[in-house]
């Protein structure tokens, strides 16, 4: 575990000492304060239904984000050859898996909590529930931890950044669209099929401020699965 | 200390190493000698665990690298043909970092990071960034990641590839002090960079171990002869050729061939002379008896190398049996 923190802190170091975790940060909460005023402050919209409208956009964003922060981090090192430090080191792989996880991780809670400002606006018109915030940000952190699993996954496929961030775009598109595959099939596949899906069936409840076992066990079993799947990548490699 | 046996890597159905065996003892500074896809690399990747073999086994300090690969990897130090650094980090920082990953304790991480600073000569720039780094001194931060944590082996794959001449003579000089209690093991594709440094020498080729032993053996075993360098001052009214037929009528003496001048001024005339044997001191009195001025009589700086061109292609191999040492046996497989 130690040397899970170490890695941890030293990826956190570099976010600190290069533009790109203040400007992912920067960007997503731009993104994520053009979509709370478009969609929620403009029109005129019971409090409950404004909060719901921000869940849904940001759960967009935040799993944007943590793609866009996880893609590199074993992709890039294996690029610059760094990677060797740590594979040659008395570390496992799942704790070089969980220490890259984490300091992703970290990020992404960063951002997620730094929006928090936005709901709390409505506090001054409206009438919100501290509970439908609570939930609402859980989902996006349990969200957020599930495509950070994904993207860091897919960074151990490959050395090239691009096509890591395709894959785990691609994986993530997927598992997004398996409601709409969900309409098509019939039962019991499209129960099956719905109950996989990234965002539709698991996410809503959360949106909505409700706090349902199946969500958070959905996105601990994919998070669990990609970062499991991580460590056996890299467990694989080095017998190739 | 290291003991492998039957060693091969595939890469796919491309055979990398293989068969391999060889036994390295404890302190001895060894080089690994081979031309570029040789399988050098594949090998230092396998005893650094970096990779794991497709067969046979590997043992470092008891341990084989297969089924303890992580005990393994805290008694190695590795510096890849590229070192693994992390360019926004400081000096000191990163070798701090390099040493706690290797289980350094946390009270000895001074000491130990002060002396792997002192013994690559990199103090004055520990609080510098890496990416300000010249190649050389990125090259030092490389071997000193790998030496933080005193590892019982330390293996560095080409550690002098890309360094001038000044640099590369600090390198030779920082691999030697490196050894003593520590076994080291360099590879390289230039045999004059690695000659120096080495105790032995292992040539590899086409993944197998085609010669090894210190440089004199491998010359003694493996040139038909010797070839000396003879730089001569010629008396009044002789010339090259005259110094040249006289050097052909010593006993021993193969072949004469006339060179460049390896000296500025008036009648100086340099030879290789192949001998049978070392005529060294025939040749010496010849010169002398023969009223010229010897200037220069050795052996030639590139005998070794002719040597290591020769066994790397597996050129005259089949003619040539025993292929190596006592401490190597893969012989039948060149």
């Amino acid at each position: 575990m130690n040397a899970t923190w170490l890695i941890l802190k030293r990826e956190l170091g570099a976010y600190v000492r290069s533009p790109l975790g203040s400007v992912i940060i920067a960007v997503s909460l731009l993104v994520d304060g053009i979509f709370f005023y478009t969609q929620s402050l403009s029109e005129r919209l019971l409090s409950g239904e404004a909060l719901q409208r921000f869940f849904y956009n940001a759960s967009g964003v935040t799993t944007v984000a943590a793609l866009v922060l996880s893609f590199r981090l074993i992709a890039e090192e294996r690029q610059t050859k760094t990677f060797t430090l740590l594979n040659t080191s008395p570390v496992s792989d799942r704790e070089i898996v969980l220490g890259k996880f984490f300091s992703a991780f970290c990020m992404v809670a960063l951002l997620t909590l730094l929006s928090v400002y936005m709901p709390l606006m409505l506090f001054v018109n409206g009438k919100v529930s501290v509970g439908h915030i609570l939930v609402g940000y859980l989902g996006l952190l349990l969200i957020g931890a599930a495509a950070t699993a994904i993207g860091l996954f897919a960074s151990a496929l490959t050395r090239y950044q691009v096509l890591a961030a395709i894959v785990g775009a691609v994986i993530i598109g997927v598992m997004f669209v398996f409601w709409m595959l969900a309409k098509v099939a019939d039962p019991p596949i499209s129960d099956f099929v719905a109950a996989m899906s990234f965002h539709h069936v698991n996410f809503q409840p959360f949106q909505f401020g409700i706090l349902e076992l199946r969500g958070v066990a959905y996105y601990v079993a994919v998070t669990y699965f990609f970062l499991l799947a991580a460590t056996k990548v890299l467990e694989a490699r080095r017998w190739r | 200390m290291i003991f492998i046996k039957d060693l091969y890597k595939y890469y796919g159905t491309r055979r990398a190493v293989g068969p391999l065996s060889v036994e390295i003892g404890k302190g001895e500074i060894v080089g690994l000698l081979g031309l570029n896809g040789a399988g050098k690399t594949t090998t230092l990747r396998i005893l650094a665990c970096d990779l794991l073999p497709s067969a046979g086994s590997v043992t470092v300090d008891g341990l084989d690298v297969s089924l303890e690969p992580e005990k393994v990897r805290a008694k190695i130090g590795y510096l890849p043909d590229t070192p693994p650094v992390y360019d926004e980090m400081k000096v000191g920082r990163f070798l701090r970092f390099a040493a706690e990953l290797r289980g350094a304790s946390r009270t000895a991480l001074n000491r130990l990071v002060g002396e792997a600073l002192e013994q690559t000569a990199l103090t004055e720039v520990e609080d510098t960034p890496i990416s300000a780094l010249s190649h050389g001194y990125r090259q030092r931060v490389g071997i000193a990641q790998a030496v933080v944590h005193q590892p019982k082996l330390v293996v560095l794959d080409e550690p002098s590839s890309g360094l001038d001449p000044v640099q590369i003579k600090d390198m030779r000089r920082l691999v030697r002090g490196i050894g003593g209690e520590r076994t080291v093991i360099v590879s390289s594709h230039n045999l004059p960079e690695i000659s120096e440094m080495c105790d032995r020498l292992l040539v590899i080729g086409d993944g197998q171990i085609v010669a090894a032993g210190t440089e004199s053996e491998l010359v003694s075993r493996w040139m038909s002869g010797l070839t000396l360098e003879v730089t001569a001052r010629c008396k009044d009214g002789s010339d090259a050729e005259r110094v040249a037929s006289e050097l052909r009528a010593v006993p021993g003496v193969t072949r004469v061939d006339a060179q460049r001048a390896k000296e500025a001024g008036a009648r100086i005339a340099s030879f290789s002379v192949g001998a049978e044997r070392d005529v060294r001191a025939e040749l010496a009195s010849s010169i002398v008896a023969a009223g010229h001025e010897l200037l220069g009589l050795g052996r030639s700086e590139r005998e070794l190398e002719n040597v290591f061109a020769r066994l790397a292609k597996g050129v005259g191999l089949a003619q040539n049996a025993p292929l190596t040492d006592g401490s190597v046996n893969d012989s039948e497989a060149a």
